[in-house]
């Protein structure tokens, strides 16, 4: 071979810098959504983008920290809980949205002091641990009135249609803004090392990355995001029931989401997250049945394509939509040839 | 005198959650898999045994002679087919197998029961309510009493069979280091499947007693696994009497913290098990790593 001079390290191609120009403007496309399209697409879109928040965010923590989490419902009540309080005691009711999940990522730093210490299984239930807890706790409040529940009245002084539209926009900025951050994380230095922390923990450690606050910026993210669905939910459909808020089938359908699209991958849990949409659209009617489906998908993909969907046509084509790796390529050889692929 | 009635009611409940603990804190001890799907499989059992008691006059006790050899075959299937492949493929792997499987198994189950409360009670006769009165508000329900005796015995016979027979000793040779285990002969295959068919087989066990108890429903499995985890990380994994000690501590805990508040019982049992983490964390962060029994500071 010719020396090092003929490798060269890639972070763009031709085809990520496309993509990424295409789903850049398909988000700006989407923000005329509201202009165009029926009352009912509106709020199936709005739905959409809660799911695709949830499975990008659970992606994050699984896919790319290693963190298996039971209990990302935990933050999915309680950012909606904090929501109706800060809107109970006057705070107007879209910031209080945003505020909302901004206290759930503010309890989700103690919370990681004593969770990232876990490992594997152990953080996993432990995190469902936290969930009840919070369920319980929250139940406490006699605001919530318990299992029945309460509603954030202060959204009734938006008219249906300009509620709809505002929480349309709201969820779209919410994903996009999420995305942007995984985005950026993934790329800059602590990507690399918390995706070392995932491969080998002891290894990654020995080389200088600091394993917990790697996993800790990570898991407040998560805690964000997931919170920040919670209250877009609550938007949507202003009831709050803390049993159907701190249901661990939020988490079940992060976990489909991003299993099914590709664990570890960017593009995954979205291709995963409207994959869901589709087939709750589908078969969410038919009831029980269409759970034990969902849960037998998920054991033969994490059983025969643990990398997902998306995770195997990266692997077969070399194909990467947005560059959030690098690429090694041979100056001798065309492009794709060869490339760094994950294990 | 209702504090001594508590604290003893804390420690006959824990009984039961040793019972429960063990299968899930066996598993992980010799595959170093968390089982997410042990609740539920122990839902199955209760199920399994409320068929039989409801269909025909057989007792539930006596239904179990049919019952546990059957969760024992779902154990020996689960690994066999499932997990056995999942462990090859590390850590993350397993525990989306075992949380897929929880959720096929709790709606599965839902499917064919409905969401009606059952309970085995009214199949056991007079033990369901049964106790030794010593004062009006100081008892001893056979009951209780009898599930804390099968932990100790389960418990006890577990700790036996691993330490003198060869089958145990083969276990315990293939949780410390499967490859070398390979190399004097032992099939670990065989042995994975051996330990996942006792650990499920008990999961069935507990999940009968559960039902003689108190009622239960197709989704109970998941607060049960719960119960169980935290008898086994209160107590330090990888013990079987400290399983117990931490099915106690979980129990009495429960008890007590009912007193206060109607959902004190749950609050109380989930708090106990952040604080023994804490002081886990604050001992693990003073004292040199290995003179305590911690989870903290084991290998995976």
């Amino acid at each position: 071979m010719s020396g090092p001079d003929a490798v060269t390290v890639q972070r763009w191609t031709t085809a990520s810098v496309i993509s990424t120009i295409a789903i850049a403007t398909l988000a700006v496309a989407l923000a005329f959504g509201p202009l165009v399209l029926g009352p009912n697409a509106v709020d199936k879109l709005t739905t959409l983008f809660i799911y695709l928040m949830l499975a990008v965010m659970w992606n994050a923590l699984a896919g790319y920290a290693g963190l298996v989490s039971v209990g990302q419902q935990a933050f999915f009540g309680i950012g909606a809980y904090f929501a109706i309080q800060l809107s109970y005691h006057g705070v107007s009711v879209y910031p209080a949205l945003v505020l909302g999940a901004v206290a759930a990522a503010v309890v989700a730093l103690p919370v990681s002091l004593f969770m990232l210490r876990l490992k594997g299984g152990e953080f996993a239930i432990g995190m469902w641990v936290v969930a009840e807890l919070s369920h319980l706790l929250v139940n406490l409040d006699d605001l919530v009135r318990g299992e029945t529940g309460t509603s954030l009245i202060a959204l009734n002084e938006y008219g249906p249609d300009a509620r709809r539209d505002i929480n349309y926009w709201m969820a779209l900025g919410a994903v996009s803004v999420l995305l942007l951050l995984v985005f950026v994380l993934l790329r800059s230095r602590l990507g690399a090392s918390v995706q070392a922390i995932r491969d080998d923990e002891d290894a990654a450690a020995a080389v200088g990355v600091r394993v917990v606050a790697g996993k800790r910026i990570i898991f407040v993210l998560a805690a964000f995001g997931c919170a920040l669905a919670g209250t877009l939910w609550l938007a949507t459909f202003i009831t709050f029931q803390p049993k159907t808020y701190f249901s661990v089938q939020w988490t079940a359908y992060m976990i489909f989401m991003a299993l099914v699209g590709g664990l570890g991958t960017f593009e995954g849990p979205i291709l995963g997250g409207a994959l869901f949409f589709l087939i709750e659209n589908q078969f969410g009617e038919s009831g029980v049945w269409y759970l034990v489906g969902l849960g037998l998908i998920a054991v033969v993909f994490a059983l025969f394509i643990p990398r997902g969907i998306w995770g195997s046509i990266e692997d077969r084509f070399g194909i990467r939509l947005l560059p959030v790796g690098y690429r090694l390529r041979l100056k001798d050889a065309p492009a794709g040839s060869a490339t760094l692929q994950p294990p | 005198m209702i504090w001594v009635t508590q604290i003893l009611q804390g420690v006959l409940l824990g009984g039961y959650y040793a019972l429960l603990a063990c299968g899930l804190s066996f598993m992980f001890g010799v595959m170093r898999i968390i089982n997410l799907a042990h609740g539920d499989l122990a839902v199955l059992g209760a199920c399994l045994v409320f068929v039989i008691a409801d269909q025909t006059d057989i007792s539930p006790f006596v239904a179990l002679i049919a019952v546990l050899p059957a969760m024992a075959l779902v154990g020996w299937a689960m690994q066999r087919g499932m997990l056995e492949r999942s462990l090859r493929a590390g850590m993350l792997v397993p525990l989306l197998t075992t949380f897929g499987i929880a959720v096929v198994v709790e709606n599965a189950l839902f499917e064919q029961f409905g969401a009606d409360t059952r309970s085995l009670a009214p199949y056991i006769g007079s033990l369901a309510f049964d106790s030794w009165t010593i004062t009006d508000d100081f008892y001893v329900g056979y009951l209780a009493l009898l599930i804390f005796a099968v932990a100790v015995l389960l418990l006890g016979g577990l700790h036996l069979f691993l330490g003198r027979t060869a089958l145990g000793r083969a276990i315990r040779a293939t949780a410390e280091d499967p490859d070398t285990a390979e190399l004097v002969g032992i099939n670990s295959r065989a042995i994975y499947a051996a330990a996942a068919a006792i650990a499920v087989a008990s999961a069935g066990l507990a999940g009968t007693f559960l039902a003689m108890r108190e009622t239960f429903d197709p989704y109970a499995g998941p607060l049960q696994l719960i119960f169980a985890f935290e008898a086994v990380v209160i107590g330090g994994i990888g013990s079987l009497w400290g399983t117990l000690l931490g099915g106690i501590v979980l129990g009495v805990a429960q008890n007590i913290g009912a007193q206060f508040n109607p959902r004190g019982f749950l609050i109380a049992g989930h708090v106990m098990f952040f604080v023994v983490l804490a002081g886990r964390l604050l001992i693990s962060g003073l004292a040199a790593r290995g003179g305590i029994r911690s989870i903290l500071g084991q290998r995976a």
